[in-house]
């Protein structure tokens, strides 16, 4: 059993008369442990992909299974139960809360699943202290750079010990050289927590740190290969 | 699940708190809309509350189940005279009353008038009135100190008074005036007792402006007219608040037949029942205490109405905030309680600044224009309850569009 398993999933959009089909019968698998890129020009529909899998949209029609499960049957509240379990999500805009510290940012998925407050509080340390951000627990997203703002963002997708971190155009805002660092902690929770990291890029310098790419052109996947495994020799290098 | 949602409670209480900090301006305006409505109520329902009570205890003053015989109109030769114009009532009619009719425990007739009293080299302007042992029964008034005149007293017109407190404080300062002789007409009387102090009447007199003489001695040496044994006034006690229609139909049919008045004449006499007039004062200030508080909710409602329409805007200017929720695992209930709270505690502040308003505003009135107010803990807790009950109504529509957005629309949201 896949961990993620999409089958002939298509999305239409009904814009007034017009319906746009942004998704075209896709079908695909994902297994624990792996790395993936989505790639694609815009409008390619791997949004609506990400989307779809980390369950904050669902398919026109098809079938998503996550662990087995069909999620398409599933009532709101437990797909927020998914999303706060399973799922970590991380944004190109980081979509941090302002005018909320750090730490209370990273505190909400445990928030979320009724964890008391001592918990939540010490587990959040750990996360942000896990991507390097020790120190800064107090700080408010304005009062970071860019890069400490994603980091925030990927310490809680973290906290809640999700087995998928879903990253869309994870650093779409960030310059290269912090960019090439957000990439090599995304590298390392793969390698070290078996953690599925799947991520939506059109830049071939970040799909490049990945072990397996997958192409979108139309709302169809047009390639899915997987490369040599570049990662491990790049950890050992380094 | 609702137990995750309690867990968070207290979580949820420190974020809407946040939220009302960043609009601190927003926030205290909505909450005004609240304030002005509890305090409106608040200070409204203690001035009626006051006057009502107020009422009531001038009704207590007044003495219990009280009926009054007054004279009524006469007509000599075809000519009606005013009513009152014409004694008809007699001392005779009074000792009646009280052998011949059931419902009646106690009488009272009065004769007096005002007039100048001398004590020593001070005098005092007072109402005298002639009586029997029997008003301070009927007017539920003890003696503040010495004893009351007798039957024995009233039949031999001994030259004897009681004296209201406001005399005591005119004529006599602070000396004991039992014992003393005042002259009242220039008659020297002795004072035997001193009535208890009884406050304003339902018509603002001084009810302790008074002195009680035996009747009889105030139809001899006071009050005279050419009608011997007439008297002004009978005041009646009935057995019970029950008895008093009784009482009154008793005495009229008394009285018809003693002054021999035919089946189709009028009486020359009115009986009123005091009582009664006083009671339908008191249910009038209810009725109006009720109109105020009435009047002063439309104003919580309006402060409600704001509530809701700042929370509907809070709602979509955060809905991108709603979508990260959401995206993180915010349930449907999670995002409720959050603005449900948040409208919570706006009322709920409000609502405790209103009470303070409400009874720094029933005090000032009370003490700039003298109206009695009376703030009751029932009405402050109903005012509290109330205001969270608003928050909560007015909450709950906003609250239940966040948590019907769809996350990755929320999210998108711009």
């Amino acid at each position: 059993m896949s961990l993620i398993e999409v089958r002939e999933i298509s999305k239409t959009y009904h814009l007034g008369d017009i319906d746009l089909d942004v998704l075209k019968s896709v079908t695909t698998t994902i297994d624990q442990g792996e790395f993936v890129a989505v790639m694609g020009p815009s409008g390619s529909g791997k949004s609506t992909f990400m989307n779809i899998l980390g369950c904050l949209d669902q398919p026109s029609n098809g079938a998503y299974l996550l662990e087995g499960v069909d999620v398409g049957s599933l009532s709101r509240d437990y797909l927020a139960e998914i999303r706060n379990k399973k799922i970590g999500f991380v944004f190109q805009g980081f979509n941090l809360l302002s005018r909320t510290s750090a730490i209370e940012n990273v505190e909400l998925p445990l928030l979320y699943d009724g964890i008391h407050a001592r918990e939540r509080h010490e587990r959040a340390r750990m996360a942000l202290k896990n991507v390097g951000l020790e120190g800064r627990e107090d700080h408010r997203p304005n009062q970071l750079s860019g890069g400490q703002q994603q980091r925030v963002a990927i310490a809680r997708a973290l906290v809640n010990e999700v087995p998928i971190i879903l990253a869309d155009e994870p650093t779409g805002n960030l310059d290269t050289k912090t960019s090439i660092e957000i990439m090599e902690l995304f590298v390392k929770l793969n390698l070290d927590s078996h953690l599925t990291v799947i991520l939506v890029t059109h830049e071939p310098d970040i799909a490049a740190y990945s072990k397996r790419i997958i192409k979108f052109i139309d709302g169809r996947i047009v390639s899915d290969e997987c490369g040599e495994d570049k990662n491990i020799d790049r950890f050992i290098n380094s | 699940m609702i137990l995750t949602n309690m867990i968070n409670i207290p979580s949820t209480i420190k974020i809407s708190f946040r939220a009302l900090q960043v609009n601190k301006m927003r926030s205290a305006l909505t909450m005004l809309g609240i304030i002005i409505g509890v305090g409106a109520v608040i200070a409204m329902v203690a001035v009626g509350t006051g006057a009502s009570r107020q009422i009531a205890e001038q009704i207590a003053s007044m003495g219990s189940n009280l009926l009054i015989v007054m004279p009524g109109s006469t007509s000599s030769g075809g000519v009606r005279m005013g009513a009152g114009s014409q004694p008809t009532l007699s001392l005779g009619d009074s000792e009646a009353i009280l052998k011949e009719c059931s419902s009646v425990e106690e009488v009272a007739p009065t004769l007096g008038g005002g007039t100048q009293i001398v004590f020593g080299h001070l005098n005092w302007s007072t109402t005298v009135t002639g009586t029997t042992p029997g008003m301070l029964i009927v007017r539920d008034w003890p003696l503040a100190s010495g004893r009351p005149f007798t039957q024995q007293d009233v039949k031999s017109a001994t030259k004897v008074c009681l004296l209201g407190q406001t005399v005591v404080d005119n004529l006599f300062g602070s000396q004991n005036p039992i014992g003393q002789t005042i002259r009242i007409k220039n008659v020297p009387f002795t004072v035997m007792g001193v009535l208890s102090i009884k406050g304003q009447s339902t018509q603002g007199q001084d009810q302790d402006d008074v002195i009680y003489v035996p009747v009889t001695t105030s139809q001899k040496k006071l009050f005279g007219t050419q009608f011997p044994g007439m008297v002004r006034t009978i005041m009646v006690k009935a057995r019970s608040a029950e008895d008093l229609s009784t009482a009154e139909q008793q005495i009229t049919e008394l009285l018809r037949q003693r002054h021999h008045i035919g089946q189709k004449q009028d009486s020359d006499f009115t009986v009123r029942n005091l009582t009664q007039i006083m009671q339908a004062r008191e249910q009038s200030t209810q009725v109006m205490t009720l109109l105020l508080g009435a009047i002063a909710s439309v104003s919580l409602l309006v402060g409600g109405i704001g509530i809701m329409n700042i929370m509907l805007v809070s709602v979509t200017e955060r809905t991108r905030e709603i979508g990260i929720r959401m995206a993180i695992g915010a349930k449907t209930w999670d995002i409720r309680l959050q603005f449900i709270i948040e409208a919570l505690t706006l009322s709920l502040i409000g609502g405790v600044i209103g009470i303070i308003v409400g009874v720094s505003t029933a005090m000032i009135l009370s003490s700039i224009s003298g109206w009695a107010t009376v703030v009751s803990l029932l009405s402050i807790l109903l005012a509290f309850g109330f205001s969270g009950f608003i928050g909560i109504f007015f909450g709950f529509y906003p609250a239940y569009m966040a948590s019907l957005l769809n996350p990755i629309d929320a999210l998108r949201y711009e």
